[in-house]
């Protein structure tokens, strides 16, 4: 089978679902030790907060960049419908992540203006997690579009349903974050994460609810993909998946087990994606444009394919061995001074 | 009138973005081949002082490729945001050349850069060197694949229209390798290379004129920089020019507007030196002009005919002030480096390298003079491609997003302050690392501060889990 019998735009659709799953899950989790922040303001802990992402942050957030690229590449309409719809929320997210980037650097370079860049390591952090929440509630509420361009104002992207899943997105990474820290970290800094850990659970889990309970209200095909017979054979399991592992979870908390709380939530997260996926395909702007319409000519797909099936698989490896590496629970006594 | 503003303002955002983000690629481009060269030095020499140079830029070169990565997040999103019309209609030739860049710039990142800053003493030497070698590979091919896109954009080849009027790819070695290409990329490596060669002499200077002869570091650092810039500035120069000459063959317009030339000159066109252009009246105004230079010039010929922009539709000219000083800021500062060049030249020669005060004075002021030359240059090119984004078949005012004003002025406004904060503060701290002399055994990036990804070099900020300690 040569490369043109495969559905490129199909295997692409996989490749960009699959780049923005990993950045949501590797930056979530450093977006949400900074979210953590607040509740823990010994300098010494925030110390050992930021080593533990520190060596992974980097590499985390280019898969942001990559999710985008990606996009751009092999769906260029949607990338040109998307981000105009999605703007503000966009832009706030962009300019959160370059305060938080740079808080990494700075705040060791400096005695006096630490609090500052404190503060602009959780509020960036916010405002992005924020800002993707949006951004994901905007689109899933459908965009107006017009011939190729978006046709809606500049304030569509707000509304309750978006401001809800804005919230979920920071409560979810937010557990992410302390889930994390527990995995990382010991004594105090753990306990304290533990406890932080479980009301965020409970909150992820009802955003969780609230979300799912809303999202097939937007719009009669989200209706019919979730509920209508025989879809919903495949379609309930996604739901009854959520609820095992929000147990497993919620027990794994109660036992205060090391790494299982963030490798469940880290599945919670995948299952969430999993139902996202469940009711926007085959489209790429949900409700108007498919992945077929909104596809780069096969030579696009076909070039950029070529790369990319060389060098993900090594970034891929290279990440998989530099978490290896920093594996373990990060070392109080060293990283700070 | 409204949609012209938003296109005005969105055209703003993407320079003011765009113009913070270059600064710091340039500067990591000539930086990471410049850190390559100590190394190799000292591998080869043995000697302490390229090791010591070594480490002292090192740490510089970590907080710029901070500041480059988070300016450049945004970049991959501004064409989307504010340029969507662009997006869906160039997207099936530029996105996959951006992806290519993305690629390239993680591959580098995920992997050599973390053993570069934090893996000496920790992988051995020419594993550590390799590492060097591929980070300053990687941001050349950073490079090429952005220059290819705006190569493209200038000079577009190799492409179809399809029946959603989107430009497709049918040929990709032509779009790749468009016409301008090839001089674009020398033109703009050899800015990088001159742009880090003038801060590093202009930070030898600087320790000169305070009195800090005595650090080797400091003299070699200052020696290596002006004989860089000797090189290196002639070259430039004449890249330059061959560069002027393959535009005059591709985009005519901007060549007039560079030089001035809203009339057509059939009998030899003078080369205009400064003036005031004036737009409206279609006339350079207190102009002053060496008669047929410009033909001598460009074409090689006193006597040359040179077409004006008389010959080009109005509606098709570029904004021709911006485009004309620029290009005279980038020329009058490309022409202060080379005599910099040269008087480190004769400075050298009369064995007085570290005791001219007027040649450190000389080469401090031209500290900041590559980046003001790469800003100015890029003007030249981008303004003067306006008021297309492809250029001749993409309108800019069909390539914006379909956006009102106060959006676009309100996103610019939070970009704006948020950028000059974040930089103030960066520019601080780099200035402040630059401002200490590179000592006898000069540390690297502090192993107290965190390790970004380090791939192969486990940090001390972690402690791995079971076996694989630093070093064993």
């Amino acid at each position: 089978m040569s490369l043109t019998d495969l559905d490129l735009p199909t295997i692409w659709a996989f490749i960009v679902a699959f780049a923005v799953f990993a950045y949501v899950v590797l930056d979530g989790f450093d977006l949400g030790v900074a979210l953590l922040f607040p509740f823990c303001p010994e300098r010494h802990d925030r110390d050992v907060m930021m080593n533990s992402v520190a060596p992974v942050w980097d590499g985390n957030e280019t898969w942001l960049v990559l999710g985008g690229g990606g996009l751009f590449a092999a769906f260029p309409l949607a990338y040109a419908v998307l981000m105009p719809a999605l703007y503000a929320p966009l832009i706030a997210m962009l300019l959160g992540l370059v305060l938080r980037g740079v808080a990494f650097e700075f705040r060791w370079r400096t005695e006096r203006a630490r609090p500052v860049w404190d503060i602009a390591f959780t509020g960036g952090s916010l405002v992005a997690a924020l800002g993707q929440g949006v951004a994901l509630g905007a689109m899933l509420q459908g965009v107006m579009v017009s011939g190729r361009a978006y046709a809606g104002g500049w304030w569509d992207w707000l509304s309750a349903f978006s401001l809800l899943t804005g919230a979920a997105v920071v409560c979810g990474y937010a557990l992410l974050g302390a889930t994390w820290l527990i995995m990382k970290t010991g004594g105090e800094l753990q306990i304290r994460a533990l406890k932080l850990a479980r009301p965020l659970a409970l909150g992820t889990l009802g955003f969780i609810v609230a979300v799912s309970l809303a999202t097939p209200f937007l719009e009669a095909a989200y209706w019919q993909r979730w509920f209508a017979w025989p879809g919903i054979v495949l379609t309930a399991p996604v739901p009854l998946a959520v609820a095992a592992v929000a147990l497993f979870l919620l027990r794994s908390l109660a036992d205060a087990h090391d790494y299982k709380p963030f490798v469940l939530s880290l599945v919670l997260f995948f299952l969430c994606f999993v139902g996202l996926g469940v009711s926007i395909w085959p489209n790429v702007v949900p409700g108007r444009i498919s992945i077929w319409q909104a596809a780069a000519p096969h030579e696009s797909q076909v070039f950029v394919l070529a790369g990319t099936a060389i060098l993900i698989p090594i970034i891929l490896t290279y990440t998989a061995y530099a978490y290896w590496v920093f594996r373990g629970k990060v070392d109080p006594e060293h990283g700070y001074h | 009138m409204a949609h012209l503003d938003a296109v005005l303002l969105a055209r703003a955002q993407f320079a003011f973005t765009m113009g913070f983000h270059i600064v710091f690629p340039a500067f990591s481009i000539g930086l990471a081949s410049y850190l390559a060269v100590l190394e190799g030095l000292w591998l080869v020499t043995g000697r302490q002082v390229y090791l010591d140079l070594f480490k002292y830029w090192l740490k510089i070169f970590a907080v710029g490729f901070a500041m480059g990565v988070v300016s450049g997040v945004v970049m991959s999103y501004q064409f989307g945001t504010n340029w969507s019309g662009f997006s869906d209609k160039a997207g099936p030739i530029v996105g996959p050349l951006m992806a290519y860049e993305v690629m390239s710039a993680f591959f580098l990142e995920a992997g050599f850069l973390g053993v570069m800053l934090f893996g000496m003493g920790r992988v051995g030497k020419g594993l550590h060197y390799l590492a060097t070698l591929l980070v300053a590979a990687g941001t050349l091919f950073s490079a090429f694949w952005i220059l290819t896109v705006n190569s493209w954009m200038q000079t577009p080849a190799g492409y179809a229209t399809n029946a959603q009027g989107q430009f497709v790819p049918a040929d990709w070695w032509a779009i790749v390798f468009s016409p301008s290409f090839p001089y674009r990329f020398v033109h703009m490596v050899l800015a990088a290379y001159l742009t880090t060669g003038l801060v590093v002499g202009a930070v030898g200077a600087w320790h000169l004129l305070r009195g800090r002869r005595e650090h080797e570091g400091v003299r070699v650092m200052f020696g290596m920089a002006m004989g860089l810039v000797l090189v290196v500035a002639p070259l430039q120069i004449f890249a330059g020019d061959a560069h002027g000459l393959n535009t005059l063959e591709h985009q005519p317009a901007k060549v007039m507007a560079m030089e001035g030339h809203f009339e057509s000159h059939p009998n030899g066109a003078p080369l205009v030196l400064f003036g005031l252009p004036d737009q409206d009246a279609a006339t350079v105004r207190y102009k002053v002009e060496v008669p047929k230079l410009s033909s001598l010039i460009l074409k090689h010929s006193l006597d040359a005919p040179l077409a004006g922009l008389d010959s080009v539709p109005r509606e098709n000219w570029p904004p021709v002030p911006v485009v004309f000083w620029s290009f005279r800021i980038m020329v009058g500062l490309g022409f202060l480096m080379l005599g910099l060049g040269l008087f480190g030249l004769l400075a050298r020669l009369k064995g007085k390298l570290c005791d001219w005060r007027t040649l450190h004075l000389y080469a401090l002021a031209m500290g900041p003079a590559g980046f003001v030359a790469v800003l100015a240059g890029w003007t030249t090119t981008e303004v003067g491609r306006q008021p297309f984004t492809v250029y001749g078949v993409l309108r800019t005012a069909d390539s914006v997003s379909p956006l009102g004003a106060p959006a676009v002025a309100g996103s610019l406004a939070a970009f704006a302050a948020i950028y000059l904060a974040v930089f103030a503060a960066g520019m601080f701290y780099i200035l402040r690392l630059m401002s200490a002399p590179p000592h006898l055994g000069e540390r690297g990036p502090s192993p107290a501060e965190p390790v970004r990804t380090a791939g192969l070099a486990p940090g001390p900020a972690i402690t791995p889990g079971h076996g694989l300690q630093p070093g064993e």
